[in-house]
Parts: structure tokens; sequence; C-alpha cells
């Protein structure tokens, strides 16, 4: 059983709650950092996609999980953060590094401007309405010839610094990965601390008395979906040097209802499942090729094999573990952390019998 | 003496039926002023009215001098008028130090660009929020709970949460829809307390809708019974209870 005994405000706010956390986190980050020395190049170059993901399904996930508005179209500003990066690239003589958060940024205006009418809706209409715009992105990239490239698809300036080219499969891309997934794991977490991030919990939470509290509900929501954004964009722009040369076709639905299956199957409501659910979601088409070798043929060559498997791990989930592998790992801690008295009803979904409509 | 709050006809109509029905009323400040009626009387909807919730078909509502007839629901709380719910509308999935702290939402000055990088400024906010939510907390003797889930709080306790929060926005003037209901003798005698201590130490105006008689003449300075949507009686508690018109509502003698 552990006490935290609390002696100033600023233990509340600091990012690390207690000298555990240093000791957990550091000891992951040694994992993490040295884990070229003792991974293959094909392992290193899967992490670095995994982060490049895991950027992407932290913007989605300020939205999904924090602000409690469903997104199926955030393939669409992945993609536009991938094409805006290289673009960037091919118009402008500018590092990559400076083009990156540009791209993140225009991603974040596109996202804001159309989150203006697109947030009048709310639940599932909000769903179809961003699963139209991942539709509609994919003809548009397919049919902007002269910026896109349009069915050719468009090659990717090779990321470098000062002459010093990055090979997208080694370890020296894996670090660029790494250290903009930190950053914008602090960012996010930054968020979550301040008044703007509470603000969105508080929308999730209770729309009516957000709004009696002083909080601005349109304003927060749309602040959330140009943020959510610009961070998936941010993921885009890193995941195109990953792919070095972009297709259409890849930023589809299927992409937006794999990001949506990482924050659910990592946890959502938490940064940590984020990116947890990119790892997953990395793994299992490996774990899938592997399974083939020793699956009847039927089944092995089956089309729609991986997607079929993907629903069905969704589906398993949302039954059994809704609070994903974050809130296992949550559960898990929680029990040793308060050992004797730990209460299964503790995260149990509760019932709400004292519930009107008539305030809505 | 001087009026907080005075609402000037109010009327509301939902559809064909007038839920509030010309009603006219002054809150002095420093009063808890109540509101009883039976169920559907439109004691909720008044309160959803000044909180900007529900928009009147007519009438003004003044605060402080100033119409507020036509001002955003999220403005509200910035002014200095805060609401609990009758339902109990806290953040579920987060601490009781959260919710406190979203309280503190509308006195809020840092922007979100300044809040991604987490500045000094944003940091030095925090402390003066949180120094505030302590004061609340040691005034409703929250402290055990500090850290603790909603999900996890027995429902008496909730309700003082949800007090608790109105509070963290420094109002003038608190809105309470039934402070008391679903809570058992003790914790309504509580409540009496808190509310007696809130109008003389915080020096803060009640105004309340509430069921439960025993508290209601135990705090209230006066009293506005209503029926059907209209008002039927004005005045002290005792008066009140001993007007012909509401022992007809109540009674339906």
């Amino acid at each position: 059983m552990r006490f935290v005994f609390k002696t100033s405000y600023n233990q509340d706010i600091q990012l690390f709650k207690h000298e555990g956390y240093w000791w957990s986190y550091g000891i992951l980050f040694v994992v993490v950092a040295t884990a070229p020395l003792y991974l293959g190049d094909f392992e290193i170059a899967e992490l670095s996609q995994a982060m490049s993901f895991a950027v992407a399904g932290l913007g989605l996930m300020l939205l999904v999980g924090f602000t409690g508005q469903v997104s199926l179209g955030h393939a669409a500003f992945f993609g536009i953060g991938a094409y805006a990066q290289a673009w960037l690239l091919s118009v402008l003589p500018i590092s990559f590094l400076v083009a990156m958060p540009i791209a993140a940024a225009m991603t974040g205006i596109i996202g804001l401007l159309l989150a203006i009418p697109l947030l009048r809706m709310t639940g599932i209409y909000l769903a179809i309405g961003t699963l139209a715009l991942s539709i509609v992105l994919e003809q548009i990239l397919k049919n902007w010839k002269s910026v896109t490239g349009g069915f050719d698809g468009k090659a990717v300036e090779p990321a470098s610094i000062m002459g010093y080219q990055f090979n997208p499969d080694s370890w020296d891309f894996y670090y660029v990965s790494l250290a903009i997934l930190i950053l914008v794991l602090v960012i996010c977490a930054n968020l979550l601390r301040s008044p703007t991030g509470r603000a969105m919990v508080a929308v999730r939470d209770s729309e009516i008395s957000a709004r009696s509290m002083g909080v601005n509900v349109a304003r927060t929501r749309i602040t959330a979906f140009a943020i959510s954004t610009a961070i998936t964009g941010l993921g885009g722009a890193l995941f195109a040097h990953k792919l070095q040369y972009l297709a259409p076709d890849g930023f589809n639905l299927i992409i937006s209802i794999t990001f949506l299956l990482m924050i659910v199957v990592g946890g959502l409501g938490s940064l940590q499942g984020a990116v947890l659910g990119a790892l997953v979601v990395t793994l299992i088409p490996q774990a899938i090729t592997v399974a083939k070798d020793y699956l009847p043929d039927a089944i092995a060559h089956q089309p729609g094999l991986e997607p079929g498997i993907f629903g069905l791990i969704l589906v398993v989930f949302i039954l059994y573990e809704p609070l994903g592998i974050y809130g296992r790992w949550r559960k898990l801690k929680l029990f040793f952390d308060i050992f004797p008295i730990y209460r299964k009803a503790t995260f149990k979904r509760q019932k709400v019998f004292l519930k009107t409509e008539r305030m809505r | 003496m001087t009026a907080i709050l005075s609402a000037d006809s109010l009327t509301i109509r939902f559809g064909g039926l007038a839920a509030v029905d010309k009603v006219s009323f002054e809150v002095q400040e420093r009063e808890v002023y109540t509101i009883v009626g039976p169920n559907g009387a439109g004691k909720t909807t008044i309160l959803n009215m000044i909180s900007r919730i529900n928009h009147p078909s007519e009438g003004r509502i003044c605060f402080l001098g100033n119409d507020i007839t036509e001002m955003p629901a999220y403005r509200i709380a910035g002014i200095g008028i805060a609401r609990t719910f009758q339902n109990i509308e806290l953040f579920e999935h987060a601490s009781v130090l959260h919710n406190l702290l979203v309280g503190r939402h509308c006195k809020s000055r840092t922007n979100v660009l300044q809040e991604l990088a987490f500045l000094p400024s944003v940091r030095k906010a925090e402390m003066v929020h949180r120094e505030k939510i302590e004061e609340v907390m040691d005034f409703l003797d929250l402290q055990p709970y500090r850290d603790q889930y909603i999900a996890n709080l027995p429902y008496g306790v909730r309700k003082i949460v949800e007090l608790g929060r109105a509070l963290c926005t420094e109002p003038k003037l608190l809105l309470l829809d039934e402070p008391a209901s679903g809570l058992n003798v003790e914790e309504t005698e509580n409540v009496a307390f808190w509310i007696d201590d809130i109008k003389n130490d915080l020096g803060i105006t009640i105004l309340m809708v509430e069921h439960d008689m025993s508290l209601v003449s135990e705090v209230s300075d006066r009293v506005l019974a209503m029926n059907d949507g209209k008002m039927i009686a004005e005045g002290t508690s005792a008066e009140v209870q001993s007007d012909p018109e509401v022992l007809r509502a109540y009674l339906g003698a």
C-alpha cells in the first residue's frame, strides 16, 4: 500500500505525481531509447511506424476520449498532414523539422474550418458527418493532380538535416519519431492539466453543468477538434517520411476505423491508451502473417481476414474491457496500491437511476 | 437592502402550455429566498431561465441592475450566478478536486497556446485556483474525498460536492435546486447549517427551490409559493404555509 503525502499544490500539478512515476517511466524510457541495440532493423522500422500512428491516435484520443466527440474521419486529417508535408517540402527549401509544425498547423486550420459546421451535430450524426469527410478527401486526393499527384501518388523528399539523410527504416528515424511522440505526449498532458483540458472533460461528462460553470461548450468542442486534427496531421507528416511515397488509397476509411480501434483497445480517456493501442494495431498484422502459416488454406487465404480480426478484437474489447488495455493496467496497479482493500465495484459502470431528460 | 435579482412578469411557454406564467419577484441581497410548490409548478424552470438554459417567452431578468435576459448561458457563471442541479450533474469520471477545478473555469484567463506549453503564468494561475478550492473544501468538510472519483462517492457527498463546485465560482447569487432531495434527516440538517453559513459567513444570496418544508422554514427569509406556473403567495415561511391558496394547491381542498 502506498501513501502519498501532499505538501504543496505543485504536487497535484506535476506531470509525475510521485517518485514512483519517475522510476517506472524512467525505466520505460531507457528500454525504448536503447531498443535499436537489441532489436533488428525490421522491428525498429515497425516501431517507428507505430509511433507515427500513436501521434495520430493521441490527436483522436483528445477528441473521442476526452471531449466525447466521435470522429470517423481522422484518416482524412492524417492524409492532409502527410500530403501537406510532401507538398511543403516540394515547393519550399526548408528542413523537414520546420515543415512538420507547418503541416500540423495547416491541418489544424482546415480542421477548425470544418469543425464550425460539423460540430453543430453530435453523437451518431457527427460520426456520419466525419465519415463523409473521409470519403470526400479520398476523392480530392485522387483528383487534385497539381498538388497530390493524383493516382500516380506523390514522392516525399527524404528527411534530412544539414546534409545528413535519415533512413526511414533505420534507428536514426526511430529517434526522430520517438522525440516527436514524447513532445506530443507532453503537449497533450499539459493541455489536460489546464483549464481548456478540464473544460473538454466537463463537456464530455455533462454539457449542461459545463455550461453553467462558465464553459463555452461550442467553442470548447471546436478548439478540441482543431487541436485534435493538428496533432493527427503531425502524425501524418511523420508517417509521410516513413512511407516515402504517398498514394490516395493510403488514407481511406479503413485507416479511420483503425485509429478508432486503436484508442478503444488502448483505453479511452488515457494518453497512455493511444500509445498502447498503436502498438497493438501495428503488431496484429504481423501476428496474422505468422498465424497464416499454421491455419488451413481455406481460412488463411480468405479475403478480408485482417479487417475481420480487427473488428472481432474491437467487439471483444467493448464487451469485456471497455476501459481498454490501459484500464486493465490501472486496475492492476490500484489493486497493489491499496492492497488489502481493493473492491471490484470501483471501476464498475454504474446505472444512473436519478436522471431526467428535461434539462436538454 | 437592495434587490440583487429581479424577475419581471417572467413567462415561458412550451408549445401551448405556460409552464411559468407572469411571475415577478425580487431577491434582496443576503437573504434566502425559497420557491415552493407542487410538482410541475414551474420552480426549476424559473432557475433554468435565470441560468439561461431556457429562454423566457416574455419578461425580463435583471441581475445587479443589468438585464441578463439575452446573455449566453456560459457567461452567467462569470457575472456571479452559480447553481446546483436537482439530479446532480457532476463530472462522474473525474475526482472531486477536478470537479471543483471546473468550477473555477469562469475565473481562468489563460489561453490555449499558453496552456499547451504550460507556461509559468499558467502554473501560477493553477496555484491560485487550488488555493481557493482548498478553502471551499475546508468550508464544506470535503477533504476526506479530495482525490476520490465521483462514481465512488455516496449520494449525499455528491450533493455537497456539487454545492462546493458552485461555491468555487465565487458567486454573488447561488441557485440551489432541491438541495435536500434524496438526503436523510441528518444530512438535511447539515445542509441547513451550510446554507446559514453561506449566507452569513460568505455573504452569498441564495435562491432555492425545495420541497422539504422543515428545511424551508428553518432557513428561508422569504418564500414564494407557486402552482401551475402562477404565483399564489409570497411572504415569510409561516405566512405562506397558512395561506388558504397554498393549502388548496397542496391538499386540493
